[in-house]
């Protein structure tokens, strides 16, 4: 049902748009986002106080945008007041303290970490109006009825709980949802193509002797094992059962391989912040790298070649969703829905596809971009004109392709999403040791 | 007389009541002088210690701590050889940067001292070493970055200047990159103390030396080194804590490659485990405490001050 829905429409449309079914097209759009408007007008009994409401929301920074406030205000006329952490903070926060916050702006990795906690409230799904609209990558788990699953904790097993009270994940689809997606994408190594000097294809290239003190991997445990995992399997040496879920032995082999590389002197350092990738491969103290995809841009603002290499083994995905409080009750609540709800029609989701990030709703947010946009972020094609990003400033000229390509060609190909393990605590003891050997 | 007496005794008890208010006043006074200060450090001190210290024996997951009474932090922490690399790591640090920035410290406090002459300069010249204080610890740590990188300041002059033909690598993200920063951001704390501890030395003492015919070796080891130790011993004190605790200077200057135990605490921290930082922190406090009454040991601050 909804899984065929979105690939075959863009499926569509990228064998070729005529003028007649764009400008028909747009004529939808116009007449949608008149309708929408409509509704987000939501004239109800307490439209009225509902503007003396403030929900507070924190979470990563890559999605607490203020210009994202700002249209709530305007929409829907209450605050939201937002909060940027770590992800390491969030989780902390998330757990040690609900009461100071309203609404959760989390990873899936990390809900997977806080919502047995209770401290969260599921979400009613019928109140959730886009809802059958939603990627079927969070309902399913697959992009495509033909795709398979990918490893590591893949949204949707975390995406679902049993009931209201509930917090056991469910293992299939139920009405009651612990994150609703915001925002998602597929990560891969950053290098830079003027001084690698031989064609990137595998993530084993992190290890190839000829960068010698020229790579550098994220020191985040959580999320650097899984790269370190990519390369170790690219390269043969260790085979897994589930990447996001590694044995003790998978653990110990794969740091193993990371050791000895450390040792041999491959790395030039480890970062933690998006600033510290960027400076690093600004600097040119590191030509390959893992990476995300802002931080490429950034890299690329400056004037220097960075490509965020597409790899044959696939990307390492994650995604995060919006979760409401356990405290959150009455008119709060339903300024949370509300919230949640315009989140979903798509202004938001157009401003966080132009920054190349993916929304959760693909139908709605199209209604909020330029054909030419739509074609350059979501469908792989060489941008007709400049490309800006949300704040008007160019980011790629006209002519230029997306590295990796169309939607599907990236998130149809994630081999493993960020992810906690059952050996979380052993993991993370032994990549200390990795760090510190 | 019998009215007399009963109209004297009031009087006489009320007399010793306020002879007695007189005299608890000064027997409360210096408590009450005291009791600020008390208040101050028992909870800024005091409390926040005990807290670490009971929840180092608490028990914890992946999300959550649990009070209980568990020695695993502790075995965990203690039979782990990635605690031992990294004290020993730390402590290399300690004491390359102790050894480095006593020189520095010495040199400079004695050229302050006894080279200049106008005390005018003296001031104007201590103050030029304070300069580089007014800018944030960050900054100055990170400044180094581009200096020693790569394709960095330092690289790119010894190359055109045909020195070298390739980068030196070690410059950053290195052992000696950290010892540098360290070098950099705290050789003042070693300077104002022996700087301090010199100026208070009796001129008088040192012609009395030169007199007595020391050579000008002899006078810097047998009169103004030993005057100068309280200087060097709490300057020590300062850079060797400094040193231990510190965490954001080695994980920017190695690039994240090595390790400090300030590091391992700030990790466990962002990973939630409480627990474990908490004994962590209190083997930290321990092990630096040692040291602090070691130097103490070998020079009485108080005697020779």
């Amino acid at each position: 049902m909804t899984d065929t829905r979105t690939p075959s429409k863009s499926a569509t449309l990228s064998t070729g748009v005529s003028r007649r079914t764009l400008l028909k097209g747009t004529a939808a759009v116009a007449g949608a986002a008149v309708g929408s408007g409509a509704i987000t007008g939501f004239p109800t009994i307490w439209a009225q106080n509902i503007k003396n409401v403030t929900l507070r929301q924190f979470g990563t920074g890559v999605s607490n945008l203020n210009a994202v406030a700002d249209k709530v205000k305007e929409d829907l006329g209450f605050t939201l007041q937002m909060t940027a952490l770590d992800s390491d903070a969030v989780t902390q926060r998330a757990v040690t303290q609900p009461k100071s916050y309203d609404i959760a702006d989390i990873e899936y990795w990390i809900g997977k970490k806080v919502f047995p906690a209770g401290v969260m409230q599921p979400m009613d799904v019928k109140k959730i109006k886009n809802f059958d609209k939603i990627v079927p990558i969070f309902i399913t788990g697959k992009l495509t009825p033909e795709s398979a699953i990918a490893q590591g904790t893949a949204p949707h097993t975390v995406g679902f709980v049993e009931g209201k009270d509930s917090t056991k994940f469910a293992k299939a689809p139920t009405e009651w949802m612990t994150l609703i997606p915001t925002i998602y994408n597929a990560d891969t190594l950053g290098i830079r193509p003027d001084l690698v000097g031989r064609p990137i294809s595998s993530w084993k290239d992190l290890l190839d002797p000829a960068f010698k003190g020229k790579a550098s991997l994220l020191n985040i445990p959580s999320i650097g094992i899984m790269d370190a995992a990519m390369v170790c399997e690219a390269m043969g040496e260790v085979k897994y059962g589930d990447k996001g879920n590694m044995t003790k032995e998978e653990i110990d082999k794969t740091l193993k391989i990371m050791t000895d590389a450390k040792k041999a002197g491959q790395f030039r350092a480890f970062w933690k912040t998006f600033d510290e990738s960027v400076n690093l491969m600004s600097s040119g103290e590191v030509i390959i790298q893992s990476m995300w995809s802002p931080a490429v841009a950034a890299v690329r603002s400056k004037g220097i070649q960075c490509v965020y290499q597409p790899l044959k083994e696939g990307y390492r995905a994650w995604g995060g969703g919006l979760g409401i409080a356990k405290h959150l009750s009455g008119l709060e609540l339903d300024a949370a829905y509300e919230y949640i709800n315009w989140y979903l029609s798509g202004w938001v989701g157009a401003y966080l596809n132009r920054q190349g990030y993916y929304s959760a709703v693909l139908d709605t947010a199209k209604q909020h971009m330029s054909p030419e946009e739509w074609a350059f972020w979501m469908e792989g094609q060489p941008a007709k004109a400049d490309i800006l990003s949300p704040e008007g400033k160019v980011m790629e000229k006209a002519g230029a392709v997306r590295d990796g390509g169309s939607f599907q060609d990236r998130m149809g190909r994630v081999a493993c999403w960020n992810a906690v393990m059952d050996e979380d605590r052993y993991m993370v003891r032994k990549w200390n040791e990795f760090i510190a050997a | 007389m019998t009215l007399t007496a009963e109209t004297s005794r009031p009087s006489a008890t009320a007399a010793a009541g306020r002879a007695r208010r007189v005299r608890l006043l000064p027997r409360v006074a210096p408590y009450l002088q005291a009791a600020p200060l008390t208040v101050t450090l028992l909870l800024f001190l005091l409390v926040p210690i005990l807290t670490i210290v009971a929840v180092s024996f608490w028990d914890y997951d992946s999300v959550r701590i649990y009070p209980d009474f568990v020695l695993t932090n502790y075995t965990e922490l203690l039979t782990s050889p990635v605690t031992w690399k990294t004290y020993l790591n730390t402590l290399k640090y300690a004491a390359l940067t102790w050894a480095i920035t006593l020189g520095i410290g010495f040199t400079v406090a004695y050229f302050l001292a006894f080279h200049v002459r106008s005390t005018t300069w003296q001031m104007v010249l201590f103050l030029v070493c304070t300069i580089p204080f007014w800018t944030s610890n960050i900054i100055r740590m990170i400044s180094w970055i581009p200096f020693l990188g790569r394709n960095g300041l330092l690289n790119s002059g010894l190359i055109s200047a045909g020195i070298i033909d390739q980068p030196l690598e070690f410059l950053l993200f290195s052992d000696f990159s950290v010892v540098l920063a360290f070098v950099h951001l705290y050789a003042l704390f070693m300077v104002v103390p022996i700087f301090n501890s010199m100026m208070r030395i009796d001129r008088a003492l040192i012609e009395a030396a030169r007199d007595g015919g020391a050579s000008a070796a002899q006078t810097l080891w047998n009169v103004i080194l030993p005057l100068t130790k309280p200087g060097i011993a709490i300057g020590s004190i300062f850079v060797v804590t400094l040193v231990m605790g510190d965490f954001i200077t080695v994980r920017l200057m190695s690039g994240g490659q090595s390790a400090s135990i300030g590091l391992m605490i700030a990790n466990e921290i962002s990973l939630l485990q409480y627990p474990a930082a908490a004994a962590n922190a209190v083997v930290l406090l321990a092990v630096v405490l040692i040291m602090v009454v070691a130097m103490l040991r070998v020079v009485d601050i108080r005697k020779e001050l």
